[in-house]
């Protein structure tokens, strides 16, 4: 036993870090889900100018807390036809994809689980290919029309826009040059420029491609309430329900870090390289301290006792750890200055993954839902070839800069141009494209009418 | 960094497994199945030799029918459906139109 | 150590998931069983340290052919385990071919083993961490020596792609 014994301690002692990397998302990432669902509440009050939960907790910030107690003690209810086996399968699968494509993202140069491997980002992107098969397996194994349909629907959804998401990576890919994560975040650095920048069409595809990808409004309508009861999540109840739902949050979680590595320049400040600017480095703390600073001034004009009493304590811790942070920097030895280069770079990498969040649910609000043919219509007949074209165009872009010794932002903004032009023309074609079929189908009344030709 | 012969067993069991599932069953679904199997226990097969020889070309191939198979399942799962919308069934058995 | 563990969980997976794959009589649950098998296949693959075809695998065959075989497995709505004719003998001689090829190859393969770097074949296999970038190799190898190949497999999957639409639609009555 003893040897055995010995070789865990040695692998425990040599992946600790790693290991307690993937501790932390396993236990950490079902709770910022709920948050990111009270945030979601709250941004979408801020729409119309309401104000959202407000009653569970100060200003409604324990409803995550208490609709996970609801969930959980729930009654647990299997349809009676049901295959068991499925049914239990399914939301373990949707959160095991999720969670595990969570293990090759660097949220800040300390924090990520498998470090190094050469295939970081095209992990992700795999692994969250096994996603769709927790939707269609619930579905089905609800032995419900709803669901069936409600899977099925999304399933296609999901493997359509797999494909433009992958070409919209491939082509600030072909700008980084490598698959690691950490070396994309240092090709940007070493670059001078975000590679949204550099490749906007990519961004702005990868962007649509990723609301489709999460079943996201204005693509939801596969899981929409309103259409098709709750599509694939109809049967499930409690804490199976929390799972799908966990599932679906962290994947938003994982598709904004994908962008946000490779597009938004990962967890590197904003104008890395300019050292004037290397103020910015403190910004944290400077936040922090900001944030205490206000909460001084306005503990004293709460109304109720208990508030004022948080607000300073609050108060005074944010402003006691970033008098740590500030002063503590002579003190380099310290284990907890070295955490200075990991924490900055996760907040701006937080920062950068809240901003493409915060896109997400504004226009969850803004824009009406998608049917399904014109969807899978836009999917497949514009954004593919779109994602295509501006392959290509990188590719070219890429091939000034290195034969012909072009300036790189030259040769993008060109390509870009000829990207857009190229979209112009194929929008156009696909128009004309329609409505000579939806002529031909009235013309020949003999055909039934498919509405889904058009 | 294990023997060549374990990599080349559990090939060998794989290939086998599918091959019983081929015969067996008389569902045609499961015996696309089966094929995709023994198809896998080649890869490994190929891979576990690329390894060995330091020679990139055995994953190439591999890379090959993992295409290769992608383009059979499709068309032989067209074909399913496409004889499913005639005949109602899958079962082997009772795909016996050319039987007199 | 660490290698043999990975390798016989892995193996182990793939075995026994293989083994409940031919013989469940649901269809549902046969794909769900190739599916860990694959995915096991996929961690055999990270295990020879052959990290572009372990996230090929799963996201081609786990990702997509799995995808459209549960999606065919719906559409014919094999769900309801169907009455299987218990002929014992197509089993039986199913098993014993499947045990006389399994032992001769075994045998072959058993009399052949050796140990990395003994044996005249099997030159000794680099160390894992002296082996080039696996992708960087694989793309080299790909777009240089096997340009062809590659080529024609891009004209094979359009042409199973036709040819499954093709097949897979509605034909539309003409009266």
């Amino acid at each position: 036993m003893n040897p055995t014994l010995h070789s865990i301690l040695a692998f425990v002692q040599t992946w600790w870090v790693e290991l307690l990397c993937a501790v932390l998302i396993v236990l950490v990432v079902p709770l910022i889900a709920g948050y990111l669902v009270l945030v979601e509440r709250k941004v979408m009050a801020d729409m119309p100018a309401r104000l959202g939960p407000m009653r569970v907790g100060p200003h409604g910030l324990l409803q995550p807390i208490a609709d996970a107690l609801k969930l959980l003690i729930k009654e647990d209810s299997i349809p009676d036809n049901a295959d068991r086996f499925i049914f239990w399968l399914a939301p373990v699968l949707s959160m095991t994809a999720a969670l595990t494509s969570m293990g090759a993202i660097a949220f800040g140069p300390w924090f990520q689980v498998a470090r190094d491997i050469n295939i970081g980002l095209l992990f992700v992107v795999g692994v969250s290919s096994l996603g769709p098969f927790g939707i269609v397996l619930g579905g089905w194994a609800s032995n419900n029309h709803y669901s069936i349909i409600g899977a099925l629907r999304s399933t296609a959804q999901l493997i359509s826009y797999e494909t433009t998401a992958g070409f919209a990576l491939v082509s600030g890919l072909l700008l980084a040059g490598t698959l690691n994560v950490r070396a994309i975040v240092e090709a940007q650095r070493t670059d001078h420029a975000w590679y949204i920048f550099l490749a906007p069409v990519g961004f702005s595809t990868y962007l649509i491609a990723s609301i489709a990808e999460t079943n996201r409004a204005p693509f939801d309508l596969p899981a929409a309430a309103s259409e098709l009861v709750a599509g694939y999540m109809t049967e499930y109840s409690g804490f199976r329900w929390s799972l799908y739902f966990v599932a679906e949050y962290a994947n938003m979680i994982v598709v904004a870090s994908v962008g946000t590595t490779l597009f938004l320049g990962g967890w590197l400040r904003p104008f890395p390289n300019v050292h004037w600017l290397g103020w910015l480095d403190a910004a944290p703390i400077l936040l922090l301290a900001a944030v205490g600073v206000y909460y001084v001034f306005r503990a004293g004009k709460q109304p109720a006792r208990v508030q004022s009493l948080v607000m300073w304590a609050v108060a005074f811790f944010s402003l006691v750890v970033s008098a740590i942070f500030v002063f503590a920097s002579p003190f380099s030895h310290l284990p907890l200055a070295k955490m200075h280069d990991g924490l900055y770079g996760a907040f701006w990498f937080l920062l950068k993954v809240s901003a493409y969040i915060y896109i997400f649910m504004w226009l969850r609000f803004t824009l009406p839902r998608f049917r399904f043919e014109q969807l899978m219509r836009l999917g497949w007949h514009i954004l593919i070839p779109l994602a295509l074209v501006n392959v290509v165009g990188v590719a070219i872009a890429l091939a000034l800069h290195s034969e012909f010794s072009w300036n790189r932002w030259l040769a993008t903004f060109f390509t870009t141009l000829a990207t857009l032009g190229a979209a112009m023309m194929l929008l156009r074609w696909n128009d004309k494209y329609s409505a000579a079929v939806s002529a031909a189908l009235l013309a020949d009344s003999s055909i039934a009418e498919d509405p889904h030709a058009g | 960094m294990m023997p060549i012969g374990h990599y080349l067993f559990l090939s060998l069991a794989l290939f086998l497994i599918g091959v019983i599932g081929v015969i067996t069953r008389r569902n045609v679904i499961i015996v696309l199945m089966s094929i995709e199997l023994i198809l896998n226990a080649v890869n490994i097969n190929l891979v576990a030799f690329s390894r060995y020889f330091g020679a990139v070309a055995g994953q190439v191939f591999a890379l090959f029918i993992i295409a290769d198979a992608a383009a059979e399942a499709a068309v032989g799962l067209g074909i399913i459906i496409a004889f499913f919308r005639n005949r109602e069934t899958v079962l082997a058995d009772e795909m016996d139109l050319l039987k007199w | 150590m660490l290698d043999s563990v990975i390798f016989y969980f892995f193996a182990g997976i793939a075995v026994i998931s293989a083994a409940l794959m031919v013989t469940r009589r649901n269809a549902i649950h046969s794909a769900v069983f190739l599916i860990t098998t694959l995915l096991a296949t996929a961690g055999i693959f990270l295990q020879l340290r052959a990290e572009f075809l372990f996230i090929a695998q799963i996201i081609l065959y786990v990702g997509g052919i799995m995808v459209l075989f549960i999606f065919v497995i719906m559409l014919v709505r094999l769900d309801v385990p169907l009455p299987q004719i218990r002929s014992g003998l197509q089993k039986w001689i199913a098993l014993f071919v499947a045990l006389t090829v399994g032992v001769e190859a075994g045998v072959v393969i058993f009399l052949a083993r050796k140990a990395p770097g003994q044996g005249l074949l099997i030159p000794n296999p680099a160390p894992a961490d002296k082996l080039p970038p696996n992708t960087e190799e694989l793309a080299n190898s790909l777009f240089r020596s096997y340009l062809l190949p590659f080529e024609i497999a891009s004209v094979l999957l359009l042409v199973a792609m036709v040819g499954a639409v093709v097949m897979a639609k509605k034909r539309t009555e003409a009266p």
